[in-house]
C-alpha cells in the first residue's frame, strides 16, 4: 500500500518547495481571509437566527430609501451607489496588481490611489447612512404616546402600524435590528477602513521604490486579495440586511 | 518577472540569512536576543516561562479554592495575610471564591495548555523537525508572543482590580457576564477578561497563520507530508483547528462587549435585575453558548492533539520501535479536526434544545470515540512488545496514554444526551474534562519538556527529581480526580461554595477534604519540576559532541549543532530520506531521516 502512495504522489509534495506553488506571505493571507470569513460567517449566522425568531423585521425599503440632497423616496438607490463605488474599487485594484506584473511603477500608482479614493468613498457613504439612520426620526407610538426615535442600538421605530388618532402609525420594532445592523456593517466598515490604511501603506511604498527595487509588486496582490475579501463580505451584507 | 522568483524569493532569503548567521556570527544584542527575538527557539522558551509562571498561578488558585472545599468550617488566618479582604477573618469571600474558579479555568486552558503547550511546542519542533532555518514569518511570529505577553498583563492585572477579576466561570455566560449590576466579578474585571481574550486571539491567529504556512512551504528537501514527525501533523492539526474556531470567538466576545457597553441586545432579554426591568429585549443567552462552544470544542482538541503528537514522537523513539499504524494516527487526526467542529453543541444538551436535535449531535460526539480509540491502540501497539526505555519523558507519555483512556472513556458517558441531563454541571464533568484534557495534555507538555530540554538548552534535566515528580503527580491526579466520579455520580454539582449545608452530599465532606489534600501536594509537588528545569539550564549535565542525540532519536532537530543558532543548520539544510520512525531495523536501533536508503534494505512502511 506504502509504495502505492508514493507513486500516486505528485511531485510537488516532495518538499523543498511550496506545494501550491504560491509564497509564504500569499498563503497566510489566505488562511488569514478564510479565518476572517469565520469571523463574518459567526456574526450573520448570528444575526439570522435571531431575526428568523422574531416575528417582525423592518421593511428595508423604508428603511433604506433616502439620498443627500433630496427628499425623495429612492429604495435602496443609495446602498446601491455605495456598491458599486466598493465594486468599482476592486476593478482599479485588479488593475493596480495588473501593472504591478508589469513592473510599471507609475501604473500602480494611478490605480492604487484610485482604489484608496473609492475606499474612502465607500466611507463616507456609511458615515452618512449611520448618521442619517440615527438622527433621522420616526414617531413611533409607545404606551399610546407618540414619541420621536432615531434609529439606534437600542431603539427601533419601525414597528408593526397601527392605527392611532386615525392615521398610521409605528410601533417599537425589534431593537435586534440596530444591534446587528450597526455591529455587523460597522465590523465591515472597520474592515474597509484598514484595508485604506493597507493601500495607502502600500502606495507610499511604491512611491518610494521599494517594490520596484525588489523586482515584483506581490505585496500589492497580498493587499489586492484583502481588499477583495472585504468586497466580498459587502456583498453578503448587503444580502442579508438590504434584500432579503 | 516570472513566477518562480515570486515563489522562491522569501524561502531563499530566509536560507540565505541562516548561513550568514552562522559564519559571521553577527552580534546581537540582549534584547534581540533574549526580549524581542525572531528566532522560533526563544520565542518557543519566551512562551514556555510565560505558560510556567501561568500555570503556578492557576495551580495555586485551584490550591486555595480546594481548602474552602475541603475544610468549609475552618478558617485560615494565612489566607487573610496573603489576600486581605478578599479572605476576611480565614475564610475565602464567595464572590472571590468565583473569581478563583473562573481564573484557574481561563488561566489553564488558555495560558497554560494553548499558549504555553502548542506555543512553545509548535514554535521549537516545526521548523527544526522540517528542516526549516526559521518561521514563515519570523517577525510575525514574534509578534505573536508579545500578543500573548500583553493578554497576559491584561489578565494578571485585573487580579488586582478593587472589584476582583471576572468571575462568571471561564465559559462567561451572558446574562451573568454581560450586566455590570449582576456581581462584581461583571464589572471592570469582565472588561478586562475580554480585552485579554481579544489580544489572545490576535496572537492565536499570528501563531497559526505561521505554522500552518511554515509545515506547508518550507519543508526541506525530501520531507514529504508523510514523512513528517507526528509531532508536526499534531501541531499542525492544531493550527488549523486555531484558525478556524478562534474567530468565532473573537465574534461572541465583540457582541458581548457591545451589550456591556453601547446598549445593544444581542444575548439579553426580559431581564430584571435589582427590582429593575432592563429595556434589552429579543437577544438570546443561548446564542453566546453556540458561538462560545464553537471555539470551545475544537479548543480541547487544540489542547490534545499537541499532547497526542509528542505523546507518539516520544514513545515510538523510546520503545525503540517504529510507531504503529503512521497514517492510521495522521487519518485519525484529520478525522478529529473534522468532527471537532460538528460536536459543539453536546455542552448545551440542557438548555433546552430541541431533543431531535440533540440527537445529531450525541451521534457526532460518540464518533470521535473511533479516531480517539485508533490512537490509543496504536499507542499501546507501539509499546507492545519494544524495547522500553522509561525516560522521563517516557513516563509522562505512558502517563498521557493511561489519563487519556481513563478520562476519555466517561467521556461516551457524557456524550450520551440521556445520561448528559444527570450528569450535567456534576463532579463528574469536572473529573471527565480533567482527566482527559486537563492533566493528559499537562503530562504531554511535561514529556515534551523532558524529552526536548537537550536541545533546547545543550544540557540534560535530572532524572531522580523527575521520576519522583512523576509518580507523585500520577498518583495524585488519579486520586483526585477519580474520587469525582463518584461525586458526580451522586448528584454534587460543581461550582457550589460549600457542600456541607446539604444533606445529599455531607457525606462527600472526608472525600472532599481528601482530594483537598492530595491537590495541596501534587501542588508542591511541581516545584521539584520548577526546580529541577531552572537548575538544569544553568547547571544541568551538559551534552558532549558524541551524546548530542540522547534518546538515540531519528528526527531532524538532533542534527543540529547541540547550542543551534539562528538558522537552525551550519551549511546546507540536510535533506530527509526516509520516514522518523526506522527504530530497530535491519539490526540497527535507529535510522536518522537523513539517511540514504540503503540498496539491500528491507522494504519498509511509512515511504
Amino acid at each position: 500500500m506504502e509504495t502505492a502512495l508514493a507513486q500516486t504522489k505528485t511531485k510537488m509534495w516532495t518538499g523543498g518547495k511550496s506545494p501550491f506553488n504560491v509564497s509564504y506571505g500569499k498563503l497566510m493571507m489566505w488562511y488569514f481571509l478564510m479565518s476572517d470569513s469565520f469571523t463574518f460567517g459567526a456574526f450573520l449566522i448570528s444575526y439570522g437566527s435571531i431575526r428568523f425568531s422574531l416575528n417582525h423585521w423592518v421593511d428595508h425599503n423604508y428603511v433604506f430609501n433616502k439620498f443627500p440632497f433630496t427628499e425623495a423616496n429612492l429604495p435602496l438607490a443609495f446602498v446601491s451607489l455605495m456598491t458599486f463605488i466598493l465594486i468599482f474599487s476592486s476593478v482599479t485594484m485588479v488593475l493596480a496588481v495588473h501593472q504591478g506584473h508589469k513592473m510599471s511603477q507609475k501604473g500602480v500608482e494611478k490605480w492604487l490611489i484610485l482604489t484608496i479614493l473609492g475606499g474612502l468613498a465607500f466611507l463616507g457613504c456609511q458615515a452618512w447612512e449611520w448618521t442619517h439612520l440615527i438622527t433621522h426620526q420616526h414617531d413611533v407610538l409607545v404606551d399610546g404616546v407618540l414619541q420621536h426615535w432615531g434609529t439606534t442600538v437600542s431603539h427601533n421605530p419601525w414597528g408593526p402600524e397601527v392605527m392611532f388618532n386615525g392615521q398610521l402609525v409605528a410601533t417599537p420594532g425589534p431593537v435586534a435590528f440596530g444591534g446587528y445592523f450597526f455591529g455587523i456593517t460597522g465590523f465591515h466598515g472597520f474592515h474597509v477602513f484598514t484595508g485604506v490604511v493597507i493601500n495607502s501603506i502600500m502606495l507610499v511604498k511604491t512611491k518610494l521604490g521599494t517594490f520596484q527595487k525588489r523586482g515584483h509588486y506581490e505585496m500589492i496582490e497580498k493587499a489586492g486579495l484583502y481588499w477583495h475579501f472585504v468586497d466580498l463580505v459587502w456583498v453578503f451584507v448587503f444580502l442579508c440586511f438590504y434584500l432579503i | 518577472m516570472n513566477n518562480e522568483e515570486v515563489l522562491h524569493e522569501q524561502p531563499l532569503v530566509v536560507h540565505d540569512l541562516g548561513h550568514s548567521a552562522h559564519e559571521h556570527h553577527h552580534k546581537q544584542s540582549f534584547i534581540t536576543k533574549y526580549i524581542f527575538s525572531q528566532d522560533h527557539k526563544m520565542v518557543s522558551k519566551q512562551f514556555l516561562i510565560t505558560g510556567i509562571i501561568w500555570a503556578v498561578i492557576g495551580g495555586l488558585f485551584s490550591v486555595i479554592f480546594r481548602l474552602q472545599l475541603g475544610y468549609p468550617d475552618q478558617t485560615f488566618p494565612f489566607l487573610e495575610d496573603i489576600l486581605g479582604r478578599w479572605a476576611k477573618g480565614g475564610r475565602l469571600d464567595t464572590e472571590f471564591y468565583y473569581a478563583l474558579v473562573t481564573m484557574h479555568g481561563t488561566i489553564l486552558v488558555f495560558f497554560v495548555l494553548t499558549a504555553g503547550l502548542s506555543g512553545t511546542f509548535a514554535n521549537f519542533l516545526i521548523p527544526l523537525q522540517i528542516g526549516a532555518r526559521d518561521m514563515a514569518a519570523p517577525f510575525l511570529n514574534m509578534l505573536s508572543y508579545w500578543f500573548f505577553f500583553a493578554a497576559s498583563v491584561l489578565m494578571f492585572s485585573s487580579l488586582f482590580l478593587q472589584t476582583g477579576p471576572a468571575s462568571g466561570g471561564w465559559t462567561i455566560y451572558p446574562p451573568l457576564s454581560a450586566l455590570r449590576d449582576a456581581m462584581d466579578g461583571s464589572k471592570t474585571g469582565m472588561d478586562m477578561w475580554l480585552a485579554s481574550m481579544a489580544l489572545f486571539i490576535v496572537s492565536q491567529l499570528l501563531a497559526g497563520l505561521n505554522y500552518i504556512t511554515t509545515v506547508l512551504n518550507l519543508r526541506t528537501k525530501g520531507m514529504y507530508m508523510t514523512r513528517m514527525p507526528l509531532t508536526i501533523w499534531g501541531l499542525f492539526f492544531t493550527a488549523v483547528l486555531g484558525v478556524l474556531s478562534f474567530p468565532v470567538l473573537l465574534s461572541a466576545v465583540i457582541l458581548l462587549l457591545f451589550d456591556r457597553h453601547l446598549g445593544t441586545s444581542f444575548y439579553l432579554s426580559d431581564i430584571v435585575i435589582q427590582g429593575k426591568i432592563l429595556p434589552n429585549e429579543g437577544g438570546s443567552p443561548i446564542l453566546f453558548q453556540h458561538l462560545f462552544w464553537f471555539l470551545g470544542h475544537p479548543e480541547v482538541y487544540i489542547i490534545a492533539l499537541p499532547a497526542m503528537g509528542i505523546a507518539s514522537e516520544v514513545i515510538s523513539t523510546n520503545s525503540r520501535k517504529p510507531i504503529f499504524g503512521y497514517m492510521a494516527m495522521v487519518g485519525s487526526f484529520f478525522a478529529i479536526a473534522i468532527l471537532s467542529f460538528m460536536v459543539w453543541a453536546h455542552h448545551m444538551f440542557v438548555t433546552g434544545m430541541n431533543p431531535f436535535l440533540g440527537s445529531f449531535f450525541v451521534l457526532l460526539t460518540l464518533l470521535i470515540a473511533v479516531p480517539s480509540a485508533i490512537k490509543v491502540f496504536n499507542w499501546l501497539t507501539t509499546l507492545w512488545k519494544g524495547n522500553i526505555h522509561f525516560t522521563p519523558a517516557m513516563l509522562f507519555a505512558i502517563g498521557f496514554v493511561s489519563l487519556f483512556i481513563s478520562g476519555g472513556l466517561t467521556g461516551i458517558w457524557l456524550g450520551n444526551s440521556t445520561l448528559d441531563l444527570h450528569l450535567h454541571d456534576t463532579y463528574f464533568v469536572i473529573a471527565h474534562f480533567h482527566l482527559v484534557m486537563g492533566v493528559a495534555s499537562m503530562f504531554g507538555m511535561f514529556a515534551g519538556i523532558y524529552h526536548w530540554f537537550p536541545k533546547m538548552f545543550g544540557r540534560l534535566m535530572n532524572n531522580t527529581l523527575a521520576y519522583i515528580h512523576f509518580w507523585v503527580t500520577i498518583v495524585g491526579a488519579y486520586l483526585i480526580f477519580w474520587p469525582m466520579h463518584y461525586e458526580g455520580l451522586a448528584g454534587m454539582p460543581r461550582r457550589y461554595y460549600d457542600y456541607s449545608n446539604w444533606e445529599s452530599f455531607k457525606m462527600f465532606g472526608g472525600l472532599n477534604e481528601f482530594i483537598s489534600v492530595v491537590a495541596a501536594i501534587v501542588f508542591f509537588t511541581q516545584f521539584l519540576f520548577i526546580f529541577n528545569f531552572f537548575y538544569s539550564i544553568f547547571k544541568g549535565r551538559k551534552l558532549t559532541e558524541k551524546n548530542k542525540n540522547p534518546w538515540k532519536s531519528n528526527t531532524l532537530e538532533w542534527t543540529t549543532p547541540i547550542h543551534p543558532g539562528h538558522g537552525n543548520w551550519v551549511g546546507e539544510i540536510p535533506e530527509v530520506h526516509r520516514w522518523p520512525y526506522d527504530y530497530g531495523k535491519d539490526g540497527r536501533d535507529f535510522i536518522p531521516q537523513t539517511e540514504p536508503i540503503g540498496a539491500d534494505e528491507s522494504s519498509h512502511a511509512g515511504q
